[in-house]
């Protein structure tokens, strides 16, 4: 008996001294880990896109702690950064949402088809080919490389156009620093409406090319009471800052190269 | 039989060369030429000319003042028409200047043979010529010709392998120049101040090679060599292992093993400006394929269009399908007659819908096969799968960089996979990323 019970009480004694030591050592030396990181990460999205330029939101929220920018989550927008500064102590002026939206509104039956393409289905590669095998060397070729690298499933390539739901668009850029033919832009959520065109060529010339190509014939420019409307290498370029969504450009362009889009026409 | 020493790798290609025998033909002026304010690697130039203006042959019309760059002179005389971008051989548009021939081909006053009197002189007058690698890639011959100065230079390799199948505008410019070639090659040679020069050229061209050498024999510092005719045998590095035994490694220029490589048709151009002064206007290209009516050399003046080209050649026997620029391993596929000969432009071709179709695309089946073909050793299936995968990131790690997209690996897929086009994909990627850092 008493051989079963002395290893017992040995190992039991040397537990309850270890036991002791550590709960000691645990209040003597504590770590003091900020709060403030599991705070922050908890108003983060979470949806870990990398757009803040951090290794996810764990990455970010950490950075954030550490005195990094609180606005640089386009996800979150305006909201995010008022928790942010209120968990932070600082204050910060909002990001304004921003969503992707593709310049280009040419799809396979504005434009004329120069040549069969034959090989890889990937923009990048189509683009390489003589511009793509639309007419307009500026317009979108709709290979789908932009739907690919979208993690919200915010773009649709259809009929070769690619098309941003601006409602899911978290606005993380990744579509923009995909495009070979860099023609989506980001634009302030709010804007509704957009030249979605990328042409520089020539009107006579952009018209022949795609039936929907702003020709640069300055009707929008005179017809818009912001002035914030200007011709900038052959197409016309809404100012979204003076903008205020009154629609009238809209109604003069003569080729529909201006678009109602945004959120409210998903 | 002499030892011939050959490149790992590469491909055993059908030759083809069906124009072998075709003496060059010249084609008169055409109409109008357009001429692309970028013909070579480097800065484009800028247009010097406007609208109205008239031109005659051998005018500049296009220069910068980068280093990397090459004037453009206007190869015919006439009326310009038009300058803005137009459609350029890569499929973009490129500023160009058309110009309206009015027949008399006048030669432009201030024409005479450069006064060369040392290496300077020789280097500044080989640019104001607006010669560059008229082999295929175009460089700008004067800075090949002038190699940083801690490099020291000792042999002049010229390019005569001509390995691409249907291509004989090297071949003829031998045939039909061998003392050109030579008297350039003793300029470079005396110049630049290099003891040995090699000539090589691939063993299917036996009557260039004894050509050669029989005009040679009387200057002891150009030897022959000839080359097993194995496809890249033209490419820079191919050729320097051939010819010296030399390896330039992953990153390195020729003139890191001491080489400068020119082609034949760059080197007896060379001998042709410095008698004359004329600048490079003129360029010989083969027309070939299977849908020519006339396969054969032609002399044209550079910027004639691929049409007025392809009528001089009697037009095409059926509807073509595919038309290249460059041979049918390398060459640029084109979807318009309306782009023009450029100066590095050695062969225009032509192909019916049974040559010129692209293979249905099979699953790799990890053969191994394009490993084996390709000369710079690197593993084309892993580049294929990474850039399909958007691995971008580890690209680097299989040197895609070092790639010379000759085409071999695509050649030898039994899967008839498009590498060399997904590694053109991943090399495109990777060059962004190293920009942006």
């Amino acid at each position: 008996m008493e051989t079963v019970l002395i290893p017992v009480a040995i190992v039991s004694g040397l537990g309850l001294i270890f036991g002791i030591i550590l709960s000691y050592v645990s209040v003597k030396y504590e770590v003091k880990a900020d709060e403030r990181i599991e705070a922050v990460r908890d108003v983060l999205p979470g949806a870990n896109c990398g757009a803040c330029g951090y290794s996810g939101c764990d990455g970010y929220a950490q950075a954030v702690v550490d005195g990094a920018s609180i606005t640089l989550c386009p996800v979150g927008g305006a909201g995010l950064v008022d928790s942010l500064s209120e968990i932070m102590g600082t204050g910060g002026k909002a990001s304004e949402k921003m969503v992707a939206r593709v310049m280009c509104n040419g799809t396979w039956d504005k434009v004329t088809i120069k040549f069969d393409y034959d090989g890889i289905l990937d923009c990048r590669s189509v683009s390489t080919m003589a511009g793509g095998p639309s007419s307009c060397v500026y317009g979108c070729v709709g290979m789908g490389c932009c739907e690919k690298v979208c993690a919200f499933d915010a773009i649709v390539v259809e009929n070769g156009l690619a098309k941003v739901i601006e409602s899911k668009c978290t606005g993380c850029e990744k579509c923009v620093a995909e495009c070979p033919k860099d023609i989506i832009k980001m634009v302030p959520a709010r804007s509704q409406y957009a030249v979605v065109c990328s042409n520089e060529e020539k009107g006579a010339v952009a018209r022949k090319n795609c039936k929907v190509a702003c020709i640069a014939c300055r009707r929008c420019v005179k017809e818009c009471p912001q002035q914030a409307i200007s011709i900038v290498n052959m197409r016309a370029i809404i100012d979204t800052s003076k903008c205020d969504n009154c629609g009238k450009c809209v109604e003069v362009c003569p080729t529909n190269a201006i678009l109602k889009c945004g959120i409210l026409c998903d | 039989m002499a030892f011939k020493r050959v490149f790992r790798g590469g491909v055993s290609t059908p030759h083809h060369k069906n124009t072998l025998k075709s003496e060059t033909s010249v084609l008169g002026t055409p109409e109008k030429v357009i001429i692309p304010m970028v013909q070579h690697i480097g800065a484009p130039c800028t247009p010097t000319v406007k609208k109205g203006d008239t031109v005659k042959v051998g005018q500049i019309i296009g220069n910068s003042d980068a280093y990397v760059s090459s004037p453009i002179h206007s190869s015919v005389s006439g009326t310009i028409t038009r300058v803005e971008p137009m459609l350029y051989a890569s499929g973009k548009l490129v500023m160009s200047i058309e110009i309206q021939t009015d027949g008399k081909q006048e030669v432009y006053e201030g024409i005479s043979p450069p006064e060369v009197n040392n290496r300077e002189d020789f280097l500044k007058a080989i640019r104001n010529s607006g010669l560059v690698g008229l082999g295929g890639a175009g460089f700008p011959t004067h800075v090949k010709l002038n190699p940083p100065k801690d490099k020291d230079v000792d042999s002049l390799i010229i390019n005569g392998a001509e390995c691409e199948p249907y291509i004989t505008s090297d071949y003829r410019e031998m045939i039909e120049n061998p003392t050109g070639i030579i008297e350039g090659i003793q300029l470079v040679l005396d110049y630049l101040n290099i003891n040995n020069a090699i000539i090589g050229i691939e063993d299917n061209k036996p009557d260039a090679i004894k050509l050669l050498a029989e005009t040679s024999k009387s200057d002891k510092r150009i030897s022959i060599k000839s080359l097993s005719s194995r496809y890249p045998q033209g490419a820079e590095k191919m050729l320097i292992y051939a010819t010296t035994g030399r390896t330039v490694l992953s990153g390195k220029l020729p003139a890191d093993v001491g080489c400068i490589v020119l082609n034949v048709n760059t080197v007896s151009y060379i001998a042709q400006y410095l008698k004359t002064g004329m600048p490079l206007v003129q360029r010989r290209v083969t027309v070939d394929g299977s849908v020519v009516s006339n396969p054969q050399n032609v002399s044209v003046p550079i910027g004639t269009s691929l049409k007025d080209l392809f009528d001089f050649c009697g037009g095409f026997k059926s509807q073509p399908y595919k038309v290249l620029m460059g041979g049918p391993m390398m060459g640029i596929a084109q979807y318009s007659l309306e782009t023009s000969v450029i100066k590095n432009t050695n062969a225009i071709l032509a192909f019916d819908k049974k040559q010129g179709d692209l293979p249905e695309e099979w699953p790799c089946i990890r053969c191994g096969k394009c490993i084996q073909a390709c000369p710079m050793n690197l593993l084309p299936l892993e580049l294929n799968r990474l850039v399909m995968a958007d691995k971008f990131e580890d690209l680097d790690r299989y040197h895609i960089l070092d790639c010379i997209e000759c085409g071999s690996c695509s050649y030898s897929c039994p899967s008839k996979r498009y590498l060399v086009q997904s590694i053109r994909i991943g090399k495109d990627a990777v060059k962004r990323k190293v920009n942006r850092v």
